[in-house]
Formats: C-alpha cells, sequence, structure tokens
C-alpha cells in the first residue's frame, strides 16, 4: 500500500473552492493586460478596461475547467518519455532561477556564470531521481536582457533531460519557443512531445502582471506546458490562517486556468505554486516553514479534486549554507511532497528562501529524493507467505545474504543511499579521512563533473540553438556569447 | 512650571498610547495637546516621535515584531495628520522626502512598499513611484519634490543594471551631493551598492530606516 498523508476533507476542499469561485465572481481580478481582458470579455466574463479589471461567471469558470487536462507528459530533447504528470506519479526538478550559486569549492555565495550553469547541467544530468532540469541560475556574464533565455539555451545544448523554466519579460518567450521548435523539428512535434514547462505567476493579491498573463497566453497557444506559480503569503498579502490562504491560491490559480483555457482549450498545466507563510520577525518568506509545506500539500489536494496535476516549491530550504537546517527542510518538504502525490516537486539544491542554488545540496537531495521514491513503494508483501520456508532456511543457514530470496528482493526492497550520505561506521570513516557531509558533496560533485557525458542532441541542432542564441544576442548587442565549456 | 509638568504628563501619555498602537487615544490627546496651545513641534518631538523612537529601537532589539510597529505608526499618524497643517504654518520642516520605487521591469513590490510603510512610521515623507519606474523618473521626481533620498528596489537579478542608471544621472547632473541613494533587495548587496556608486544599502525595512536617517542628516 502506498503510504499517504492528506490535510483537507472533502467537505473543506469543496468550501475552499466555492469560496474562492465566489471571489472570483464577486471581486474579480486584476490582469494588466488588454488582450487578455478582451478575451475574457469575449466568453462572457465583466471587463473594465480602464481599470484592468475582470469579473468572472461561474459559467466561464465552469468552461475552463471542462477542457482541463487531467495528464501530460514530458519528453526528453531525444524525445524519449521521462514525465508522466498523472495520479499520483511524482517527479522532482531542482528549485529554479536562483540569484546565487554557492560555490561548493569556496563555499561561497557568489553571482554565477555560464560555466557555473554549465556545470550545473553537467551534475544534474547524472543524478537519476531528479527527472528534469530547471534553468535553475541567471549567468552574470551575459546581458541581462537575455539571461533568461539564455538558460534554456545552456540547458538544451548540455543536458537530455526536459527542462522547468520561465521567462524575465514577455519578449523573450519567443526565442525560449523557436529553441524547442528547432530540438523537435516542427511545431507540431513539439505540440506532440512537451519538452519544457514554464512557470507563470499571478500577484498576490488577486492580480496578473501584463508579463506573466502574457506568458500564460503565448505558451497555451503553442500548447506548452505551463505551471501556476501563485505566492501568497500568508498573515501579510494574503489571510494569516492556513484556509484563508488556501482560498486565495485557488481563486489565483483558477484565475490562470481560465486565461489558459480560455485562449487553447485543453492546454497542458501544473495546478502549481509556491506559497509561504511570511515571518514578521525577519520578513522573510520561508520555504521550509512546516507551514508553508502544509499549505503546499492541501493545495495538491485541491488540484487533485479538479482533477488536475500538480506541482509545487517544497522540499528546499532557508538555510544560508549545506547544514543540518538545509537537511532537515528539504528532508520534510521532500517526504511530505511524495506523500501527498505532489506530481511536479521543484526544491533539491535551493538555499536562502529560493535564492541559493548549491550543486553541493544538489547532490545531498538526489540522495534524499531517492529514499523518498523508496518510502512511497511502500510495504508490500513479496514472496512473504507462507513465512515456514525462509525461516527454516535461515535457522538452517544461519543468514540469509546469498539466498535466493534477498538476491530477488535486495534491490527493491532497500534503497542505499551515499556517497553524501554515509553509513559507513566510525572507524572506517575515520580511516577514510572523517570528511564531513561537505567534503563529501564536494566530492560527488567533482566526480560526476569529470563523468559528464554530453548530450546526444545531433550537432545540427545544436548549431542551430547557437544560431539562435547568436541572432538573440546581437538584438540587446552583444556580439560574442561567452566561451563554452566542453 | 508646574504648567510644563502636565504638559510633560500629556506628551508622555501620547507616547506611551503611540506605542501601544492605540489610534484612538493618541488622536484624542494630540487634539487636547493643541487645544492646550503646547507648541506643535514639541508635541510631534517628545511625544509622536518619542514614542516611535522607543518602537524603533525594540523593532531593531527583536523585542516586537512589525505589526506592532505598523499599529504604532497607524497611531502616529493620528497625531501627525493633525500637526501637520500647524507645522507646516510655523515652517518647521519635515523629517525629510524620500522617493522610492521597484526599478523597470521588475514586479516584486512587496519588500518595497514594507520600506516605504516602515519610513512613513518613522516620519519620513515618501513618495512611492510604484514598480517599474525608469531611471529619469526618479531622478527628476526626486528634484521636483526637493527630496533628499532614493531608495530603490530591484528583485530580479536582471534588473539590477537601471540602479546605475539612476546613480549615473545623479552624477551627470551634479546632484550627487544633495540627492543620496539607498538600494535594497535580495540581488544586490552592499558591495554592489559600492560598485555603482550608491549611498547605502538596507537588507530589511528598519536597517533602511537607519540608513535613510544618516544619509538625510549627510544630503
Ligand atoms: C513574492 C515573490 C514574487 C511575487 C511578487 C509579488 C509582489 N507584489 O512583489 C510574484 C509571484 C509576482 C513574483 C514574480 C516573479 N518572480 Co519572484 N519572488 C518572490 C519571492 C519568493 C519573495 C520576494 C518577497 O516579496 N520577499 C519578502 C520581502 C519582504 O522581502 P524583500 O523583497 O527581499 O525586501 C526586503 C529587503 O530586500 C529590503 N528591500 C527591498 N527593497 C528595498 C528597497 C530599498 C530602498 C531598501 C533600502 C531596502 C529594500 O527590505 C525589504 C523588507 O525587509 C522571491 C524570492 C526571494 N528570495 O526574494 C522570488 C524571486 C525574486 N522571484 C524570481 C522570479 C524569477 C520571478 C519571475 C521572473 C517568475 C516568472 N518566470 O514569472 C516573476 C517576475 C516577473 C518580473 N518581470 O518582475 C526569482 C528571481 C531570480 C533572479 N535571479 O533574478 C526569485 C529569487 C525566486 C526564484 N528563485 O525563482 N515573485
Amino acid at each position: 500500500m502506498r503510504p499517504t498523508v492528506t490535510f483537507l476533507n472533502d467537505r473543506l476542499i469543496e468550501q475552499i473552492i466555492s469560496e474562492a469561485r465566489q471571489i472570483l465572481c464577486v471581486l474579480g481580478v486584476e490582469i494588466h493586460n488588454k488582450g487578455v481582458l478582451s478575451l475574457l470579455s469575449d466568453y462572457g466574463a465583466r471587463v473594465n478596461m480602464k481599470t484592468y479589471h475582470v469579473v468572472f461567471t461561474q459559467e466561464v469558470i465552469e468552461a475552463a475547467l471542462k477542457t482541463v487536462p487531467g495528464s501530460f507528459k514530458l519528453f526528453d530533447v531525444m524525445g524519449n518519455e521521462t514525465h508522466n504528470f498523472s495520479k499520483h506519479r511524482i517527479h522532482f526538478t531542482p528549485g529554479s532561477a536562483a540569484i546565487n550559486i554557492l560555490d561548493h569549492r569556496s563555499q561561497k555565495i557568489r553571482k554565477p556564470s555560464t560555466k557555473d550553469y554549465v556545470d550545473y547541467v553537467k551534475v544534474v544530468s547524472q543524478l537519476e531521481n531528479i527527472a528534469s532540469q530547471s534553468t535553475a541560475l541567471i549567468p552574470d556574464d551575459v546581458h541581462e536582457g537575455f539571461s533568461d533565455s539564455y538558460r534554456l539555451f545552456l540547458s538544451l545544448l548540455y543536458c537530455e533531460k526536459p527542462v522547468v523554466t520561465g521567462t524575465f519579460k514577455a519578449e523573450s518567450f519567443t526565442v525560449m519557443k523557436d529553441f524547442q521548435v528547432a530540438v523537435r523539428g516542427t511545431d507540431k512535434a513539439l505540440v506532440e512531445k512537451p519538452l519544457s514547462i514554464f512557470s507563470c505567476c499571478p500577484t498576490s493579491p488577486l492580480k496578473w502582471s501584463d508579463v506573466t498573463s502574457q506568458n500564460v497566453v503565448d505558451c497555451a497557444k503553442y500548447s506548452i506546458p505551463v505551471e501556476f506559480i501563485s505566492m501568497p503569503l500568508s498573515g501579510f498579502v494574503a489571510p494569516v490562517t492556513l484556509v484563508g490562504t488556501l482560498i486565495q491560491h485557488t481563486a489565483e490559480t483558477l484565475s490562470g486556468i481560465i486565461i489558459s483555457q480560455l485562449t487553447n482549450p485543453g492546454a497542458p498545466i501544473l495546478y502549481g505554486g509556491s506559497p509561504a507563510i511570511f515571518d514578521i520577525r525577519y520578513e522573510t518568506t520561508p520555504m521550509g516553514a512546516v507551514e508553508t509545506m502544509m499549505v503546499d500539500c492541501a493545495y495538491n489536494e485541491i488540484g487533485k479534486s479538479l482533477g488536475i496535476p500538480t506541482q509545487a516549491y517544497i522540499s528546499l530550504s532557508d538555510a544560508k549554507q549545506l547544514d543540518a537546517q538545509a537537511g532537515i527542510e528539504s528532508g520534510i518538504g521532500a517526504v511530505l511532497a511524495a506523500l501527498s502525490g505532489i506530481n511536479n516537486i521543484s526544491g533539491p539544491g535551493m538555499l536562502d528562501f529560493e535564492s541559493c542554488q548549491s550543486l553541493g545540496k544538489l547532490v545531498l537531495d538526489n540522495e534524499i529524493c531517492g529514499m523518498v521514491f523508496r518510502l512511497i513503494e511502500g510495504i508490500e508483501p513479496k514472496e512473504d507467505f507462507p513465512a515456514l520456508p525462509i525461516f527454516q532456511e535461515l535457522l538452517k543457514e544461519g543468514h540469509l545474504l546469498i539466498s535466493k530470496h534477498t538476491r530477488t528482493y535486495l534491490k527493491d526492497e532497500h534503497f542505499f543511499p551515499g556517497p553524501v550520505i554515509n553509513r559507513s561506521n566510525r572507524a572506517r570513516w575515520e580511516d577514510e579521512g572523517s570528511l564531513t557531509l561537505e567534503d563529501r558533496a564536494v566530492n560527488e560533485v567533482e566526480k560526476l563533473l569529470d563523468n559528464y557525458r554530453p548530450s546526444e542532441l545531433t550537432d545540427n541542432i545544436k548549431r542551430e540553438l547557437v544560431s539562435l542564441m547568436e541572432r538573440e544576442a546581437q538584438r540587446y548587442g552583444q556580439n560574442n556569447l561567452p566561451e563554452r565549456p566542453e | 512650571m508646574k504648567g510644563r509638568v502636565i504638559e510633560m504628563d500629556l506628551l508622555k501619555q501620547i507616547s506611551d498610547f503611540l506605542q501601544q498602537g492605540d489610534d484612538g487615544k493618541v488622536f484624542d490627546l494630540t487634539k487636547q495637546a493643541i487645544e492646550e496651545n503646547i507648541a506643535p513641534k514639541d508635541i510631534l518631538d517628545l511625544g509622536l516621535i518619542a514614542g516611535m523612537n522607543v518602537i524603533g529601537e525594540q523593532f531593531r532589539k527583536h523585542e516586537i515584531f512589525l505589526p506592532d510597529v505598523l499599529l504604532a505608526a497607524r497611531a502616529m499618524y493620528s497625531g501627525m495628520d493633525q500637526l501637520k497643517p500647524l507645522l507646516i504654518k510655523e515652517g518647521i520642516p519635515s523629517a525629510g522626502k524620500v522617493v522610492i520605487g521597484t526599478v523597470k521591469g521588475d514586479l516584486h513590490d512587496i519588500g518595497k512598499n514594507l520600506v516605504g510603510i516602515m519610513l512613513r512610521g518613522a516620519g519620513f515623507e515618501v513618495i512611492d513611484l510604484g514598480k517599474g519606474v525608469f531611471a529619469e523618473q526618479f531622478v527628476e521626481t526626486a528634484v521636483k519634490e526637493q527630496a533628499k533620498v532614493i531608495g530603490m528596489s530591484a528583485l530580479l537579478t536582471t534588473t539590477t543594471p537601471l540602479m546605475k542608471n539612476v546613480t549615473d544621472l545623479l552624477r551627470e547632473n551634479g546632484l550627487n551631493n544633495q540627492i543620496k541613494t539607498i538600494i535594497g533587495g535580495a540581488p544586490v548587496s552592499k558591495e554592489f551598492a559600492q560598485e555603482i556608486g550608491a549611498d547605502a544599502y538596507a537588507y530589511d525595512a528598519a536597517k533602511a530606516v537607519e540608513c535613510v536617517k544618516q544619509l538625510i542628516d549627510l544630503a
């Protein structure tokens, strides 16, 4: 039996959704995008173009919910299926868009460069429990006008895994779509085999900016999957109660679903988010707070009740370095997310309120994710009944180390994390240099960097990606891209 | 002498109720103080500001939290709104004007809003240009409003360069001695402030108030 955790009962879910729908039909939302407003008006929503305000009807909400796909898949750059967002299947992806990198060699925090980004991608490409890459760092050595699309370019060039990404401004969408079409060959092939997910954020409370609402429309037009990232901050720009926060999250996410589905019925989406409580003592938005995680798991239940696959920013930490806090917060988050069945779990590698990526933490988190995958397999009887034969064998042999039963089930029953998580006895640990967790993580990162094997994307496509990127860079007056590592 | 004692007692009460966030009481007592002809400047300094200073200090030491400060600030304004016309009539200058905004291309404004609230709470006049603000807008507004400080916020790596446009613009126009700059937001730092020639960096709203006070003394 797969173990699960739930926070809401059906009645509470129903109440939350009903209140959220009422908010949309009475208070409405602000959308600072005339194109989106006129679309909504065409479908019968009450729109005020001057105040950018739109009030929905139950019919509009219903129509949008009807066309949302209940599942969808992702495929890597080679066209192989990697993700199936359905039921309670889970996939991990690194926390995205960090401002800084925690340099694994010097343990110092600094702005990332092209080389750091490529190192990150090389590491992710080899982490078996992390199914996708995310555009997790903003390289500092290119013009800021295209540093959002540049990340996707590097990702597609160096790693085969699909990409969780997003734009910082509406204009970047075109080239980011073109990269993906280049990989797949045609627009149609990209629709058939999605390669990326774009994160699109409403602004709490109950607002959409021009940029992010345009992103939703652009993605929907090309059937590029979107994850909605509503970010109510409990007690600050959202009610302090977790239920109140959930009502707001539901209303904001539904408004995104409406924009997406009215643009292109059936466009793939994840019911996602990055809500947080607001820590009034430090003026921060803790992702590692237990209440933040509870809200994540709870809105996942709401999304599931609407028949929509889900996403959350969970299994990340607010620690500033790779310390015990980093492990505790990421571990609790990963476990809760998996037990809840959140389909796309964004978090590994991330520290400091979503602002710092760490390759050392990424390799540790990969092991945490491995443990979590084992956890959700639960406890199932294999060849355990009747029990007498195996115990007769045990008593006769004195051990079961080489028993057929052990050899058959060992790999499925036990997950062996490491080398970051260490299970040697103390004497051996000392003999091997008394390495700290940080030392072991650094060694693992270095090993992965040495072992990296280039993506098998064809040279032709790689060249096309480069020329698309160069053209985009020129639009911002940058004629040469930074040197790229092998 | 006796009058002065009663007066001090009244001002102390204003300060105390302000610290408790009781805007109704602060409103009534300020009204009473004005009616009793206590000098507006004294009501401000020994009543309202005295109370806010205690609050500011407690906040800095983490003894109280943001909502306590906001309640106190609201109480302060219930008195301040009555005093303002009188202070202007007597030609007493405000604590200083600060122009704030989130830079162009960036729509993160939560942190900037908090800084604005706290600056207002500390008695500064805040002109909030909102988000997506161009460099010229910051400078032109500061000049027009005779503000002494420009406060800029950015939360995206990609939007921080605009801050340098502002410091450059001030320097090119010889305004950098009379208008000081302060920056904040997750991607910026003390070092970045130095690099672009901004006068200060603050990592949160309480620190922002402290720094703006110092900058105003300099400007
Ligand atoms: C909330 C949030 C949002 C909200 C913003 C709502 C709003 N009205 O502001 C929403 C959901 C809309 C949003 C959108 C986006 N976001 Co955002 N967001 C955040 C988050 C989680 C918290 C920011 C926050 O409000 N913190 C709480 C406040 C109180 O703290 P603060 O802002 O740091 O402010 C304090 C201090 O910095 C200082 N301060 C701030 N300003 C100033 C100014 C002065 C003068 C002074 C003295 C001090 C000062 O004092 C403040 C009070 O303590 C951050 C993560 C982070 N670590 O910052 C990401 C983050 C900043 N966002 C990020 C991104 C990528 C985006 C998007 C581009 C996502 C997308 N693809 O659409 C869009 C932005 C589009 C655009 N063009 O701007 C990235 C930035 C990455 C980068 N390297 O640049 C971050 C780091 C998260 C991440 N890893 O993905 N976001």
